[in-house]
């Protein structure tokens, strides 16, 4: 038996979403096997090799595999699923993209988003955005999973020394093909892997007001997340979302400021170890999970918080 | 051109889910039911790219009981033009769903097909890619913008980090993230409308088809409750908490 995890990279680095899914992969058991497939990625290649408990590197060099598309992500995918009892991707966009496509091709049955691993075939996932959590077991013989990062502590980044084998590409498919991309450029930590996240909702009235946490964020050295009301009121960028439809986080601390806790948003932030929040709504579900609670106006609080912090 | 759309019946997004006592599942009996939010999405995409003459006949297919023929009525009374109803008391899972859409291209031949990204009650993400892996044809999930020019679709994603914008060959698989539209109201007259559009039933057994789950879910159960905090009175109070009781600043 051995595991197969696609890694989430950016060509150099190896990103932290690929060692928590290497994590869930050592739950499983067996030997683990990590492939970097992309364009002129061998630094993330040798990155991979060094992950804690990683005992081969799968490397796939290949134009067609630079911008990840899905239709050639997957076929390679499957032209290397037959030396592997499981195939792992981490639940982020690229996963969720590629693992479900080559699941189909393979005609299995892909698991989503797992949160633990209670047997090589059987496994726990969130359903209802969490509010329940389902325990499932896979009749396939090629068990294909995505992992929910939160649900694994990430192993070490270094520490091992695996080989690092070239495999080869499939040809391109010929369907789809890049055209551009728009990276929101920023300075703070990454939101799924930040220490700290704060957070903004519809209280926060304009996206105008969100500046008003930026030096709070900068306090703290936290990322920046929003409530999926903040996205549809157009306050800030999708990627922010925190929840059910967003990015599921769990920092050692989340401040949720004008947010009122709705349980879609709950579904992406419940996991973190302290929550805060800031809300003028005293039955605001939110303090329902917040450790500490402030009852008052965002607009006064945050700024006395921020002069706080800088005491 | 012939876009097809799925939807899927799903517990109304406002209703607080209740796991069975037994642990079979969750409540699902006397609870509101409505199209899955993404699914609404995707019709709604579907229509607009009609009325700006784009695309010319919209098919709308779910797959469930019986009572999933009022989610087809909904997405008609949203504009889509027929609907096929692929009718069974089998539990569903995606890769059943995607085999099933499969068929239902093969006879309609569509030359795009919109899902919602994900059903907010199994949360799985899956069908849209399943459905374009076993047609072989290309796909764009959590899309943000459509724009169908020349024989292709330019669709501009949801990625982590920000937007990618794909250029797919026709026909393809498009599945909708939340800012790609907002659904328009239905409205009466609609309604009225609706119900004399056309709802054809098939079998799973008459598309060959075999709906035969993979997965068994052994339990459900309900997460650990987080429990409920403290207040505190102000900013000083809070700072002074996360330093030396929480420890975590």
């Amino acid at each position: 038996m051995a595991v197969l995890v696609l890694a989430e990279h950016d060509h150099q680095t190896v990103r932290k979403a690929t060692l928590n899914a290497v994590a869930a992969a050592q739950k499983i058991g067996g030997e683990v096997h990590v492939l970097v497939a992309g364009h002129n990625a061998g630094a993330a290649a040798k990155a991979a090799a060094q992950i804690a408990g990683v005992a081969k590197v799968l490397h796939a060099d290949a134009a067609q595999l630079g911008e990840s598309l899905a239709e050639n992500v997957a076929a390679l995918l499957v032209s290397l699923a037959k030396g592997y009892s499981h195939l792992l991707a981490p639940s982020t966009s690229t996963g969720k993209d590629v693992m479900p496509r080559a699941a189909a091709l393979l005609d299995v049955q892909q698991i989503s988003d797992i949160v633990a691993v209670e047997s090589p075939d059987t496994f726990v996932r969130p359903i209802y955005a969490g509010n329940a959590l389902a325990t499932v077991k896979s009749s396939d013989a090629i068990k294909a999973i995505t992992v929910r990062t939160t649900g694994f502590d990430a192993v070490a980044a270094t520490g091992g020394s695996a080989p690092v084998e070239s495999v080869a590409a499939p040809a391109d498919s010929g369907l789809s093909a890049f055209v551009s991309r728009e990276v929101q450029k920023s300075e703070r930590p990454e939101l799924t892997s930040a220490r700290i996240v704060v957070s903004g909702g519809r209280g926060m009235g304009s996206g105008e007001n969100f500046k008003l946490l930026e030096p709070l964020a900068d306090q703290l050295n936290a990322a920046m997340g929003a409530s999926r009301a903040a996205v549809d009121a157009g306050f800030v960028p999708n990627d922010w979302q925190v929840g059910q439809t967003g990015k599921i986080v769990a920092p050692e601390l989340y401040v949720a400021i004008g947010i009122s806790g709705a349980i879609q948003h709950l579904a992406g932030m419940k996991d973190s170890r302290v929550i805060v929040a800031i809300n003028k709504d005293e039955e605001a579900p939110i303090f329902q999970v917040a450790d500490y609670g402030i009852v008052g106006d965002l607009f006064q609080v945050v700024p006395q918080v921020i002069e706080e912090l800088k005491k | 051109m012939k876009v097809l759309v799925s939807v899927k019946r799903v517990v109304d997004f406002n209703v607080k889910v209740r796991v069975k006592a037994d642990g079979t599942g969750v409540e699902t009996a006397n609870v509101k039911m409505s199209m899955n939010p993404f699914d609404e999405i995707a019709v709604e995409e579907a229509v607009r790219l009609k009325e700006a003459g784009v695309v010319t006949e919209i098919v709308v297919v779910s797959a469930g009981v019986q009572a999933c023929q009022e989610t087809l009525r909904t997405a008609l009374a949203i504009g889509a033009d027929r609907a096929i109803l692929v009718e069974t008391e089998a539990e569903l899972q995606p890769l059943a769903v995607a085999k099933l859409l499969q068929a239902v291209c093969a006879k309609e031949s569509p030359q795009l097909v919109i899902l919602g990204k994900q059903a907010i009650d199994d949360d799985c993400n899956q069908t849209g890619q399943m459905l374009a892996a076993l047609l072989g044809w290309p796909q764009a999930t959590f899309a943000s913008k459509v724009k169908i020019a020349d024989g292709r679709a330019q669709v501009t994603r949801e990625v982590d980090g920000g937007l990618e914008t794909l250029s797919l060959r026709l026909p393809a698989i498009v599945t909708t993230d939340l800012r790609l539209n907002e659904p328009r109201y239905v409205t009466l007259p609609n309604i009225m409308k609706a119900k004399k559009k056309t709802l054809e039933t098939l079998k799973p057994e008459a598309l060959g088809v075999d709906v035969k789950p993979r997965l068994a879910t052994l339990k459900v159960v309900e997460p650990a409750k987080r429990k409920a905090g403290i207040k505190v009175p102000d900013a000083k109070a809070l700072v002074d908490k996360l330093r030396n009781e929480a420890k975590v600043i």
